[in-house]
C-alpha cells in the first residue's frame, strides 16, 4: 500500500499543488488559504526530497501517466539531473510559503489574499510539472502554466507600473512560448513524436534537414526569452520590481532556472550536444550572448537606485554564468551550471527575502530609504550582507563554489577572455552589492524615517531569510554532496547526449 | 518550372499562409502602440501556429478523424487527430492568455487612463524619471554629509537629532 502511494509520487508533486489550487480559492479566508499553501507546498517538498533520495539510490524514474505506455501517452521521467532541480523548486516554494504570509499581508489588500496564494500554487504547479515531464509537448503546457500565472502574480504587485511590467512579460513570455510550440510542432513533423526520449533517437535520421534545424532555434530562442538571456531579457528588470516581495523570491529563484533547464533538457537529451554544438555553433552564440549578458548587466546593475531592481540585473547577469556553464559542452561546464542553477536560487531568493524584509519595515526598496537600516534591523541587515559576500562569490559561501566550478571548467576548455570576463563581472558584484552594504550599515538613518519605522521584520520573514542563508553557508563550507550531485546528473546528460 | 510551380506555391499553400499570419502577427505585435491591437497581433501569431499544426496532419481527400462503420468507414483515410489534440489544447491557452491580457488593459486604462503604450510608458518614464532624480539628489546629499557622520553616528540615538543636510 504505502510503495504503491510512494510509486506516485512523480505525478503527485503536479497534482498536489494543482488541486489544492481550487480549495484554496474555496477556503477565501486569508489565514485559511496561507495554511492550506503552507501544507501543500511542504508535502510536495517531502515528495520532493523522497524522490531525489529514490533517484540517487535507485536510478532514473519512469512514470506513464495513466498506464499508457510511453511514447504513446505522457511520460514523467525523474533523472538526476531534474531531481536536483525538482528539489530546488520544491525546497524554495516551501521556505517560501513561512515567509509569504507576513511579507503578502503588508502588501496586498486582504480580500485577494487568497488569489495570490492560489496563483502561487498554479505557478509551482507549472515549474514542477516542467521539470519532471518527459513530454516536450506537455513541457510546453506547463510552461504556459507557470507562466500565465506568474503574469497575474507580478500585475498583483502595489505599484501601477507593475500592470505594464506584467503585460510586457505576458507579450514577450507569449511569443516565447508560441516559438516552443513551433519548434516541438517542427519535431514532431519529422518524427510523428513527443516523447523526449524517442525524439532523441529518431531526430538523428532527420538532422540534416532544415526543419530539424529550424525546431532548434525555435526552441533555443522561445526557452532563452523565459531564461531572460542576455537580448530577450528587457520583461525581467521591471517583472522583479513591481512584483510584491514574496513573488519575486519564489520567481527568481525557481522561474528563470526552470527555462534554463528545460533548454538543457533540449539541447542536451533531445537534440544532442553534439548535433547541437558541433554541426550547428549554438555554443559560439550562446557564449556570446552570455558573456554580454554578465558584463552589460553588471554594468546596469550598478547604476540602480532600487535595491529589486539592481538584484533583478544582477539575476541577468547571473543568468549569464548559468548558459556559459553549459555553453561549454563538457561534464564541467554542465556540472558548474547545475552548480549555479540550484546556488543562485539560493542566493537570489534569499537577498529577495532580506530586501522584501526591509520594505515590511520601511515600504519602499529605494537604496536610500534603507540607509541606516544596519543599526534598526540588524539581523536582515546581516543576512543581506552573507547572501551579498555569496552573490559575489567570497569563499566559504555557496556563490563561491558555483564560481570556482565555473572558472576551472572554463579554463580546462581554454576559453580564457571568458574566464577574464567572469572575474571582471564578479568585480562589479562587488560594486553592487558594496553600494547597498554602505548604504546600510554607513549612512544615518533618516531621522524622519527612524521614528515610525524601527525594530525588526516578522519572526518568520527572519526565519525563511536565514534559512535560505544558512543554506548558502552550509553548502559553501561543505559543498561535496551538492558536487557529486550534480556531477552526476552532467554525466548521465553527456553520456545519454553523445 | 510548372512542377516547380505547383510543388512550392499551391502544394504548400497552407505553410506559405502560416508564414504570412505569423509575420503579419508579429508584426503587429512589434510596431504597433496600442495594446489591444498588440494583443490582436499575437492572436494572430498564435494562430499561425494553429494552422501550421493542422495542416502537418492533413492528408489530400482525407476525412474528419471519426469512427464511421460499414465499408466505407474500413477504407476511409482519415486526417491524423493528434496535432488537432495538441492544438485544441494551444487554443485554449491561447485564450487564457488573451483574456488574461485583456484584464490586464482594463487594469492599465484604470490606473492610467489610456491603452497607449507611449502613453503609459512616458506617464512611467515621468514617475521614475522625478524618483531617479529625487533618489540621487538624497545619495548626494547622504554622500555630502559623511564627513559629519562619525562625529554623530555612533550610536543611534545621537544621529537622529543630527542635522544631516
Amino acid at each position: 500500500m504505502i510503495a504503491h502511494f510512494v510509486s506516485q509520487f512523480p505525478i503527485l508533486v503536479v497534482v498536489v499543488p494543482l488541486l489544492t489550487m481550487p480549495l484554496v480559492v474555496l477556503a477565501h479566508r486569508a489565514f485559511a488559504a496561507w495554511a492550506l499553501y503552507l501544507a501543500c507546498t511542504w508535502a510536495v517538498f517531502a515528495m520532493a526530497c523522497a524522490l531525489f533520495a529514490r533517484v540517487a539510490t535507485h536510478g532514473p524514474i519512469d512514470y506513464a501517466v495513466g498506464g499508457w505506455a510511453p511514447p504513446f501517452g505522457i511520460e514523467l521521467v525523474i533523472d538526476s539531473f531534474n531531481a536536483v532541480v525538482l528539489l530546488l523548486v520544491a525546497g524554495m516554494a516551501a521556505i517560501n510559503s513561512i515567509y509569504a504570509r507576513a511579507s503578502l499581508a503588508r502588501e496586498i489588500e486582504p480580500e485577494r489574499l487568497y488569489l495570490v496564494y492560489a496563483l502561487m500554487l498554479a505557478c509551482l504547479a507549472g515549474l514542477i510539472g516542467i521539470t519532471v515531464t518527459g513530454d516536450a509537448f506537455n513541457l510546453f503546457v506547463f510552461l504556459e502554466i507557470s507562466s500565465l500565472s506568474s503574469y497575474a502574480l507580478i500585475a498583483m504587485g502595489p505599484k501601477r507600473r507593475a500592470l505594464l511590467s506584467s503585460f510586457q512579460y505576458l507579450i514577450m513570455g507569449t511569443v516565447g512560448g508560441t516559438f516552443l510550440l513551433i519548434g516541438v510542432g517542427l519535431a514532431y513533423m519529422m518524427t510523428g513524436t513527443l516523447n523526449m526520449a524517442d525524439l532523441a533517437t529518431r531526430l538523428p535520421a532527420v538532422f540534416d534537414t532544415r526543419t530539424c534545424q529550424a525546431a532548434l532555434a525555435f526552441i533555443v530562442v522561445g526557452l532563452s526569452l523565459k531564461a531572460a538571456l542576455f537580448p530577450a531579457h528587457i520583461w525581467l528588470p521591471n517583472a522583479y520590481t513591481y512584483a510584491p516581495s514574496s513573488v519575486t523570491a519564489f520567481i527568481a529563484a525557481t522561474s528563470t532556472k526552470v527555462a534554463v533547464y528545460a533548454l538543457i533538457r533540449f539541447v542536451f537529451t533531445v537534440f544532442g550536444a553534439s548535433y547541437a554544438f558541433e554541426q550547428l555553433p549554438l555554443n559560439q552564440v550562446l557564449l556570446g550572448l552570455s558573456a554580454i549578458a554578465m558584463i552589460a548587466a553588471s554594468l546596469a546593475a550598478i547604476f540602480q537606485t532600487d535595491v529589486k531592481r539592481l538584484l533583478a540585473w544582477s539575476s541577468v547577469a547571473q543568468m549569464g554564468y548559468i548558459v556559459t556553464g553549459f555553453a561549454l559542452a563538457s561534464t564541467a561546464g554542465l556540472s558548474a551550471s547545475l552548480v549555479h542553477i540550484v546556488n543562485h536560487g539560493l542566493i537570489k531568493g534569499a537577498l529577495f527575502m532580506a530586501v522584501g524584509a526591509m520594505a515590511w519595515r520601511t515600504r519602499t526598496t529605494s537604496i536610500n530609504d534603507l540607509a541606516g537600516l544596519g543599526r534598526t534591523m540588524p539581523f536582515t541587515s546581516a543576512a543581506f550582507v552573507v547572501g551579498g559576500l555569496s552573490l559575489i562569490g567570497v569563499p566559504a559561501t555557496a556563490g563561491f563554489i558555483s564560481k570556482w566550478a565555473l572558472l576551472s571548467a572554463i579554463l580546462a576548455a581554454g576559453h580564457y577572455l571568458i574566464a577574464a570576463l567572469v572575474l571582471i563581472a564578479s568585480l562589479l558584484a562587488v560594486i553592487y552589492v558594496g553600494k547597498v552594504v554602505e548604504a546600510l550599515y554607513f549612512r544615518p538613518r533618516d531621522a524622519e524615517a527612524s521614528n515610525h519605522d524601527a525594530g525588526e521584520a516578522p519572526l518568520a520573514m527572519q526565519i525563511a531569510t536565514w534559512a535560505l542563508i544558512a543554506l548558502n553557508v552550509a553548502i559553501g563550507l561543505h559543498a561535496s554532496p551538492e558536487l557529486t550531485a550534480t556531477g552526476r546528473a552532467a554525466h548521465a546528460l553527456i553520456g545519454g547526449g553523445a | 518550372m510548372t512542377a516547380f510551380f505547383t510543388e512550392t506555391v499551391p502544394g504548400l499553400f497552407n505553410y506559405w499562409v502560416v508564414i504570412a499570419l505569423m509575420m503579419i502577427g508579429f508584426y503587429t505585435v512589434i510596431a504597433h502602440d496600442n495594446l489591444v491591437k498588440k494583443l490582436i497581433g499575437l492572436n494572430v501569431f498564435q494562430t499561425s501556429v494553429f494552422i501550421l499544426y493542422i495542416s502537418m496532419g492533413t492528408i489530400r481527400g482525407a476525412t474528419a478523424p471519426i469512427l464511421m462503420d460499414g465499408p466505407a468507414g474500413d477504407h476511409a483515410v482519415y486526417a491524423h487527430p493528434l496535432p488537432q489534440v495538441l492544438i485544441l489544447t494551444a487554443i485554449v491557452v491561447g485564450v487564457s492568455t488573451t483574456a488574461l491580457g485583456l484584464a490586464l488593459i482594463v487594469r492599465i486604462h484604470e490606473a492610467y487612463g489610456s491603452i497607449e503604450e507611449d502613453d503609459v510608458l512616458a506617464a512611467d518614464f515621468a514617475t521614475q524619471d522625478a524618483e531617479q532624480a529625487e533618489e540621487d539628489e538624497r545619495s548626494r546629499a547622504a554622500k555630502a554629509a559623511e564627513p559629519h557622520a562619525p562625529s554623530g553616528g555612533d550610536d543611534g540615538a545621537e544621529h537622529e537629532d543630527d542635522p544631516r543636510r
